[in-house]
């Protein structure tokens, strides 16, 4: 049914900023491929160049050198393909719950049904929210909201920039729970970028290690047992986590 | 606040006024301070004389012109400046320059190019309200984190729509908030430049009052500007309660 090669190509991705002295490099040699319904993490120290790659997919931010690759095209601006849930949520204090969660799709002028936005916010417990204001949810809800938002959209690339940080731990599985489930329900793929062990080890096939070296892919975990939500009590899950710290520790 | 809470707080504010008032004018003695009897059954004769409504239509019709026009003006270029620093960097030494001087003093000028009428009192209005609506129009759209942006960007909306939908209802509670403060300085420049070579007016009608030592009259006119004001500032925040309902819950919330 593809009718594209690849789905998704990272290829020698540089990224380098100007300070004011010195051109500071973030990304060095960063190269990938995800099929369709994968899963990856990235980890790595602060400042590796995270947040920098992920954007650089979301068409946010020009590469230095390198290329994108996105169902066999260079991205080069957002793809309606590729939904991004960013850190602070990006939710728009301004807007209600509702008009939260419909503004990607009024923008890209989708149509979707009424069935299709219960759907959507019955997956992820945020029924009833609808009239209130980002600034009275919880964190967690928040969390479902800028969620809901994306997956509205029906992307085949969900980005996820560190999103469960600001949550308490109870919360945070529950909602790796839930981002599990609804993968596993619907046909997409996922790139979580986060600073926690435990959520690279449940959440990521692949994990990507980033360091501040040359290249700046560190290593690559296979990561095969992943995928069922009680994989958190398998002692697979504790060899994983303990290879992953242990490479995090001994990182310069 | 309850609409009802406010008016009761209106109302007592208005008994006290009254009362210190009344105090004052029996200290003073009623020819140089009439009491509020006096001022009220004037008022009411006042009120029933057409002429007394062509003065506050005058003032009423300068006031909403000048902070319209500014309005009009001022709240696209500012919420434009404010998202676009480059454009911002250029004008932004044209805003410092322009912002502190005392437009009042140009009255003279503005007199002489537009005339003594309606015209050149609005040019003037507007000036003084545009760079208060100006500078904090920008300066709130100047707020719009990078998340925002990002976010906004990655859901594939149009520069369009991001004014429409970000920069818009990020800058709505600065506009109101200049609206309301710009409503203050408009009613005292009014009331100045009514006082002026001008025969229509509340300003003029004060001033008139006074000339003739006519203390009950000028006290209606004071009054009847006075509540131009109000009523003015309590549109502006109604309007800010209903447009910006996010904003004035999280106070609400944050004051709690």
């Amino acid at each position: 049914m593809a009718t594209y090669h690849k789905f998704l190509q990272v290829e020698g991705l540089h990224k380098s900023f100007a300070t004011e002295n010195e051109i500071k490099k973030v990304l060095q040699e960063v190269s990938f491929e995800m099929t369709f319904h994968d899963s990856l993490a990235i980890v790595g120290p602060s400042g590796c160049g995270k947040t920098t790659a992920l954007l650089a997919i979301a068409g946010l931010l020009a590469p230095t050198k390198g290329t994108v690759c996105f169902q066999d095209r260079i991205i080069t601006a957002p793809n309606r393909s590729i939904a991004l849930v960013l850190q602070e949520y990006g939710l728009f204090p301004w807007k209600t719950v509702k008009a939260n969660i419909v503004l990607g799709a009024k923008l890209q002028k989708i149509i979707f049904s009424d069935r299709w936005l219960e759907a959507v916010k019955n997956e992820l417990d945020i029924g009833g929210l609808d009239d209130l204001y980002p600034a009275q949810l919880s964190g967690g809800q928040r969390q479902r909201v800028a969620l809901a938002r994306a997956l509205l959209l029906n992307p085949q690339l969900l980005l996820l920039d560190e999103p469960f940080a600001a949550i308490d731990t109870v919360t945070r599985e529950r909602l790796q729970n839930q981002l599990l489930k609804v993968f596993q329900q619907r046909r997409f793929s996922y790139i979580i970028v986060t600073h926690n062990i435990e959520e690279a080890v449940f959440l990521g096939k692949r994990i990507i290690v980033l360091s501040n070296g040359i290249p700046s892919i560190n290593r690559i975990i296979h990561n095969q047992g992943m995928g069922e939500t009680d994989y958190r009590n398998k002692p697979e899950f504790f060899d994983r986590t303990k290879e992953l710290r242990t490479i995090l520790e001994e990182m310069p | 606040m309850s609409s009802g809470r406010q008016i009761l707080t209106y109302s007592i504010t208005v008994i006290i006024i009254f009362v210190l008032w009344y105090i004052l004018s029996l200290v003073l003695g009623s020819s140089l301070l009439p009491d509020p009897f006096i001022v009220f059954l004037r008022g009411f004769q006042e009120i029933a004389t057409a002429d007394f409504w062509l003065h506050v239509e005058a003032s009423s019709f300068r006031l909403l012109a000048g902070l319209s026009i500014a309005f009009i003006l001022a709240v696209p270029a500012g919420l434009v400046l404010g998202s676009n620093p480059k454009l911002d960097n250029l004008f932004a030494p044209l805003i410092y320059l322009g912002y502190p001087i005392p437009k009042i003093v140009l009255m003279p000028i503005i007199f002489v190019i537009f005339g003594l009428g309606d015209t050149g009192k609005i040019v003037l209005l507007t000036m003084i309200v545009f760079f208060q609506l100006l500078i904090t129009t920008r300066d709130s759209a100047r707020k719009i984190t990078k998340e925002i942006v990002l976010s906004f960007e990655s859901l594939g909306g149009t520069r369009w729509d991001y004014y429409l939908h970000v920069v818009w209802p990020v800058s709505l509670p600065g506009v109101f908030t200049s609206l309301r403060i710009g409503t203050g300085t408009a009613v005292a420049v009014l009331f100045f430049i009514e006082s002026i070579a001008t025969s229509r007016g509340l300003g003029a009608y004060i001033i008139d009052s006074w000339g003739r030592a006519d203390y009950a009259t000028m006290f209606v006119g004071i009054i009847a500007l006075s509540s131009i004001g109000i009523v003015l500032y309590e549109f502006f925040d109604l309007l800010e309660r209903k447009f910006s309902k996010w904003k004035t819950q999280q106070n609400a919330n944050t004051r709690r």
